[in-house]
């Protein structure tokens, strides 16, 4: 199907922008984390998402909120594939006082809806927008929040965990990706062992998908799945951190790292091979 | 009436006016006053459970999409559980949000330590782009929330006072937000009062008029954009100026005053009025402004202590 190849050419380009600039910029970033989101950004901005690259404030538009703020190199790259910033724009990342840096500033001509980089504050954020959609009957917009897995560690994160079905907001739609790992080299599950999380979720009144991260039909499906219960609708995105870079994948020495020239071309090499 | 009651009704005659404005409360709606404002407007109001951090989260996102929102709980809860929420989504993002802050100060009396205001004016006023407002009596209540609900920004509202509160404004005038108010023209001393503290400030200018010591009384509302102004007349036409804040003597009025008076090589001495910098024992309301020396009577013996003591480091050098 036409949008499955979008998607999947879209991913491949995120990909290598994520590279390129991580090599170009010669700083420390979060490749690990930017990888592991590629598929949900891919289905999410050349699929799912309603927005107007040109009208970047169209007040009908999906708002889209990083809350996992650190994913930038898999935002960034997105809105590059998307339209909302150029190659010039794309390439002052991490350079002095630009406005792409290492977690997102807000800017809606470049079509990024908040400031990020404190964790655990996006879905409550989240749920103000979609209330606020529900609340204008002519406004049918939705909002999606992407979370990490080790955010989830954050006792605000379950604050609006709680809130969110009380307000019956069924245009709000979470999503995590769940690498299982984040900034130690431990596991996730030997730091705060979450267990099943979606029958987490699931307990806590959200319609939950428990799918594979990377496959984009899966993905799909997910974001299309509509039981219109009233509830908020939670993606379980089961990823590997650095996906797409074999001596990247389930490594946490490269949660944030520097990627070197020679090992930029073995990553590329591979991305193409 | 108390301040949360009048802050309640405030509310509600803002929100006919406002369809935009929104109330938020962490459980506490009832506390706050708020009971006709969710009558009145059940989708306008959501009591986000005992939640403060999502609060402030929920409340900037629907900033974000233009309401203005009052998200309101007891001082530490707010600013200080919430304080990272604030300092992203009302300093950094400078979202519309209106943090409001109930029974700040030493006004949960039995409460405790807990629920005591003592340092949220210190924490808030370090975060860039907040306006910070504390109201001086029920009547300028009423004039903070109205302003507010006009009022494109941030802003921490700070409110002070039991039930009961003494009345500074007895008429209509006029309020302007960061614009302070001379209540009280003299030529001696110049004191810069700000919340509960404003009336306790004209009680002792009284007592200290009976002393021979006349002294001038600005209810300096906005501690942030501070106006600057009256400290300027009072460097050139006052012996000493005096703060008194029901607030920790780190970070709050005294500092702010301290901090701009500092460049001045020739300015006037300072006396800080306010909480000492510590956790105290609790007791009734008036118990502990009488145990703090935050009452008329007492705030013009320590100004009058002070400027006898000046007067001799004076004639010594």
């Amino acid at each position: 199907m036409d949008h499955l190849k979008k998607i999947e050419n879209m991913a491949l380009f995120m990909r290598r922008k994520i590279l390129d600039i991580s090599f170009q910029s010669s700083h420390a970033a979060h490749l690990g984390g930017g990888l592991s989101m590629v598929e949900i950004m891919a289905t999410l901005y050349a699929h799912i998402l309603n927005f107007d690259k040109n009208k970047p404030n169209w007040e009908k538009r999906d708002r889209f909120i990083l809350s996992k703020g650190h994913g930038v190199l898999g935002y960034f790259s997105a809105l590059l594939a998307a339209g909302f910033i150029s190659e010039e724009k794309y390439a002052t990342y991490l350079t002095n006082e630009s406005d792409l840096i290492a977690h997102p500033i807000m800017n809606l001509d470049l079509g990024i809806e908040s400031s990020n980089g404190s964790l655990g504050q996006g879905l409550s954020m989240g749920i103000g927008i979609a209330y606020s959609a529900k609340k204008n009957k002519n406004l049918e917009y939705k909002a999606y929040v992407l979370l990490g897995d080790g955010e989830c560690n954050e006792g605000s994160v379950w604050e609006a965990i709680m809130l969110a079905p009380q307000l019956k907001l069924d245009n709000l739609i979470a999503i995590v990706d769940y690498n299982k790992l984040q900034s130690d080299m431990t596991p996730s599950s030997e730091i705060i062992n979450f267990g099943n999380l979606a029958a987490k979720f699931e307990n806590f009144g959200w319609d939950v998908y428990d799918i594979d991260g990377h496959d984009i039909i899966q993905l799909v499906d997910a974001f299309e799945a509509n039981h219109g219960d009233g509830k908020p609708k939670m993606i379980v995105a089961n990823t590997v951190k650095g996906k797409g870079v074999s001596f990247m994948e389930n490594n946490n020495e490269w949660h944030h790292n520097i990627l070197t020239k020679s090992k930029y071309e073995l990553a590329l090499a591979e991305l193409e091979g | 009436m108390g301040s949360r009651a009048v802050f309640g009704q405030a509310a509600l005659s803002a929100g006919e006016k406002n369809p935009k404005l929104m109330m938020l409360s962490g459980d506490l709606g009832d506390s706050s006053g708020l009971a006709r404002f969710k009558n009145s407007f059940p989708d306008r109001f959501i009591n986000t459970g005992i939640a403060e951090q999502n609060m402030i989260g929920v409340a900037a996102g629907l900033a974000k999409e233009g309401h203005n929102v009052f998200a309101t709980s007891f001082a530490p809860f707010l600013t200080l559980r919430s304080g990272e929420q604030i300092r992203m989504n009302l300093g950094y993002m400078k979202l519309n949000v209106k943090a409001v802050a109930i029974g700040s100060g030493l006004s949960m009396a039995f409460l405790g330590n807990s629920h005591y205001g003592l340092e949220d004016v210190a924490v808030m006023r370090s975060i860039p782009n907040l306006t910070i407002i504390t109201p001086a009596d029920c009547a300028e209540i009423v004039k903070v929330v109205h302003a507010a609900a006009k009022f494109d920004g941030p802003m921490y509202i700070r409110l002070t006072g039991g039930v009961g509160n003494p009345p500074v404004y007895t008429e209509e005038y006029d309020f302007e937000i960061g614009k302070s108010i001379v209540l009280r023209k003299g030529s001696d001393i110049t004191i810069f009062a700000t919340g509960s503290m404003v009336y306790e400030s004209l009680e002792a200018a009284k007592i200290l008029d009976h002393l021979g010591i006349s002294s001038s009384v600005v209810n300096a509302h906005t501690l942030k954009p501070f106006d600057y102004s009256e400290v300027d007349k009072a460097i050139l036409s006052s012996k000493t100026i005096i703060t008194v804040e029901e607030h920790s003597i780190i970070g709050g009025l005294g500092s702010i005053v301290a901090e701009y008076k500092a460049k001045f090589t020739n300015s006037p001495a300072q006396l800080i009025l306010g909480l000492p910098d510590n956790f105290g024992k609790t007791a009734e309301y008036r118990f502990l402004l009488e145990k703090y020396r935050l009452v008329g009577e007492k705030i013009a013996m320590d100004i009058q202590k002070f400027l006898k003591k000046s007067r001799l480091n004076n004639d010594r050098s």
